[in-house]
């Protein structure tokens, strides 16, 4: 006889634990946001509408989602290929590029603003003045190490080697191999780096603060600092806008990789 | 002119000689095993031919064309891999197109070949399903067709069939064979399985320590073996280490008993040589102590049972024989009794052995990296 499948208590316990864990603060901030701005009573959506009637909030939005599209976009192109060559033609470089991935953890942001600040100073005024420049040159960096480690196991999870060999008797040149064989097979390690590039992007403050551009995160600290109720409405909206890109982005690489499992990556 | 050329090929890794001066000639249409234990350079000969590797000297010639320094993917070499070589993200069908698109072939006739290919193999209607979704023998058969499907100026199979079970292995080396004559594609096949290249192939090239030892027809290779190596890497052969003493007559001494071998004629008495029996050769009967002519004497020690015969091993004073034997025959010979073991003297092959050493084979580990 199968013997019966269930959830252990204990189990249920430390599930309970961890969901709490996530949801009271979540719940506690949406109470929050609830309330009057004069009276502090419950219930109101008035903070919300204060928020969506805001041009700094779209404003500032579109700008950060702009720059973490850019910033996955940038990443993707410099690192798939990197990471295929250092796999398939020098492994043994792949530690060095490891550790050269964690530096970003360990220089504080400040030093690295302060750094490219100097390092870009003199750079033409479309890059060094634009947040489509300069930032994102500054977020690849801080997205470098996610996105190496998740492209890296998605590398290291298929047989690279034969399959680059098994397209190239068949004909297919070095960009052909990348794009119809290898880039299908790391989609969702691809998908992961981007997952990560987009938190980081949505939520970086020091760098964009100290190079002085109004991102979201800025417009989320000043509000932060002048309107209690709104701020919290503000939070919940910008998490659930998180949330709901990395849906989109998620969706979209599904559904390209359903695309390509059924017409074999035309 | 030969359609398919490795001349002098030699390739070293560091200090490793993975190919030390491979010559190899094969007409169209033929197939040739390359087949050696773990690292004695049979996968590196394939991988130049496929252009993955490049020799340090030598030359690949196909079909009059040297295509040494041809990229692999314009030399039109099919390849089948050990195993995981199908695109993940493809179908069946759309694995065995990949080619054909590449190529820029019309849609209506890839869509044809593609079917003509997969019924080929067996698979007329796998052509859906995901390479996760098929077995290994049926990954390997798309594999197969998937190679065939830009017309190959050779074919190229690196231990295709390492990676199934033995029954799989069987059938479709059988089938690789049937389609190989049936489309008289020529065909390098890399095993470490002296069964799987004897049995498909036209010719067998022998490697060990990155040379070939010896190349020749399966029937050549099995029984007339060129060196001690050979000898004992094709197929189980009893060794016996001997002195000639007639070489007229043709005779040699063998732990003090004086056996006829036809292959001693024509060498120099004292010579010290080896004498190669297979175990099927050797016949058995029970004995009460007295030799026969041309026999060993010992006693059976252990039975194994192989199906239709039963291999003896029979041990004595100087004597270490394994014998063949019909399995109702060995019914009458258990463990214990004691057996006269007679040689035969025409089938018997003689090498020399002037430095008295045979060399060792490698253990075999299974499917062999590169």
């Amino acid at each position: 006889m199968r013997p019966r499948r269930g959830i252990a208590p204990s189990a249920v316990v430390w599930l309970l634990l961890g969901a709490a864990y996530f949801f009271v603060p979540l719940v506690a901030t949406l109470i929050f946001s609830l309330r009057k701005n004069q009276t502090g009573k419950c219930c109101t959506l008035a903070s919300y509408g204060w928020v969506l009637h805001n041009g700094d909030f779209w404003h500032t939005l579109k700008l950060s989602l702009v720059l973490a599209l850019e910033t996955i976009v940038i990443s993707l192109v410099l690192f798939v290929p990197t990471i295929y060559l250092v796999h398939l033609k020098v492994p043994k470089l792949r530690p060095v590029i490891a550790f050269m991935a964690l530096i970003p953890f360990v220089i504080p942001p400040i030093v690295l603003v302060v750094g490219l600040l100097d390092f870009y100073k003199g750079s033409p005024s479309w890059f060094y003045d634009k947040p489509q420049g300069f930032l994102v040159a500054a977020y690849v960096i801080l997205a470098f190490p996610y996105m190496f480690f998740s492209l890296d196991a998605g590398f290291r999870a298929i047989d690279v080697h034969t399959l680059t060999e098994a397209s190239q008797s068949l004909g297919a040149s070095w960009p052909t191999t990348l794009i119809k064989v290898i880039l299908p097979n790391i989609r969702v390690a691809a998908l992961a780096g981007s997952f990560l590039a987009l938190a980081i992007v949505l939520g970086e403050f020091t760098i964009a603060n100290l190079a002085q551009f109004h991102t979201f995160p800025i417009f989320l600290q000043y509000v932060n600092e002048t309107q209690a109720y709104p701020a919290a409405a503000v939070t919940l909206m910008s998490f659930a806008l998180t949330w709901a890109a990395m849906l989109g982005l998620l969706i979209v690489g599904r559904g390209r990789g359903r695309a390509s499992l059924i017409t074999g990556g035309r | 002119m030969a359609y398919l050329e490795l001349q002098t090929l030699y390739r070293h890794f560091g200090e490793v000689k993975a190919l030390d001066g491979v010559e190899v000639q094969l007409e169209q249409g033929e197939f040739l095993s390359l087949l050696g234990p773990s690292g004695c350079g049979k996968t590196t000969a394939l991988r130049l031919v496929a252009g993955f590797d490049r020799p340090d000297s030598g030359r690949i010639v196909v079909d009059g064309k040297d295509v040494t320094h041809t990229s692999p993917s314009k030399r039109d070499m099919g390849m089948v891999f050990q195993a995981y070589s199908l695109f993940p993200n493809m179908t069946a069908g759309q694995n065995v197109e990949f080619g054909l698109r590449i190529r820029g072939k019309h849609r209506s006739d890839r869509h044809q070949r593609v079917g003509e290919l997969l019924e080929l193999v067996g698979l007329g209607n796998a052509g859906t399903r995901y390479p996760h979704q098929l077995s290994g023998g049926m990954q390997q058969r798309v594999a197969l067709a998937r190679a065939l499907a830009i017309e190959p100026r050779v074919l190229l199979l690196d231990e295709p069939l390492s990676a199934l079970d033995a029954k799989v292995r069987v059938q479709l080396r059988e089938e690789i064979r049937r389609i190989q004559l049936e489309l008289g594609i020529t065909t390098l096949y890399v095993t470490h399985d002296q069964e799987e290249a004897l049995s498909i192939s036209d010719h067998v090239a022998v490697m060990y320590g990155g040379r070939i030892e010896q190349m020749g027809s399966p029937a050549e290779m099995y029984s007339a073996p060129a060196t001690p190596f050979v000898a004992e890497f094709i197929g189980t052969m009893n060794r016996l280490e001997a002195t000639v003493v007639d070489g007229d007559g043709g005779a040699v001494e063998h732990g003090g008993v004086r056996l006829s071998v036809d292959a001693a004629r024509g060498r120099a008495r004292g010579d010290r040589v080896l004498v190669l029996v297979r175990p099927e050769t050797v016949e058995l009967a029970p004995s009460n102590g007295d030799a026969p002519a041309n026999a060993l004497v010992g006693d059976v020690i252990t039975q194994t049972f192989l199906g239709p015969v039963t291999r003896l091993k029979i041990a004595g004073s100087g004597v270490d024989l394994i014998a063949d034997v019909p399995t109702a025959k060995a019914a009458t010979l258990p463990v214990g009794t004691r057996v006269a073991a007679t040689l035969p003297s025409e089938g018997a092959r003689l090498l020399d052995l002037t430095d008295g050493k045979i060399p060792e084979i490698a253990e075999e580990p299974g499917p062999a990296g590169r």
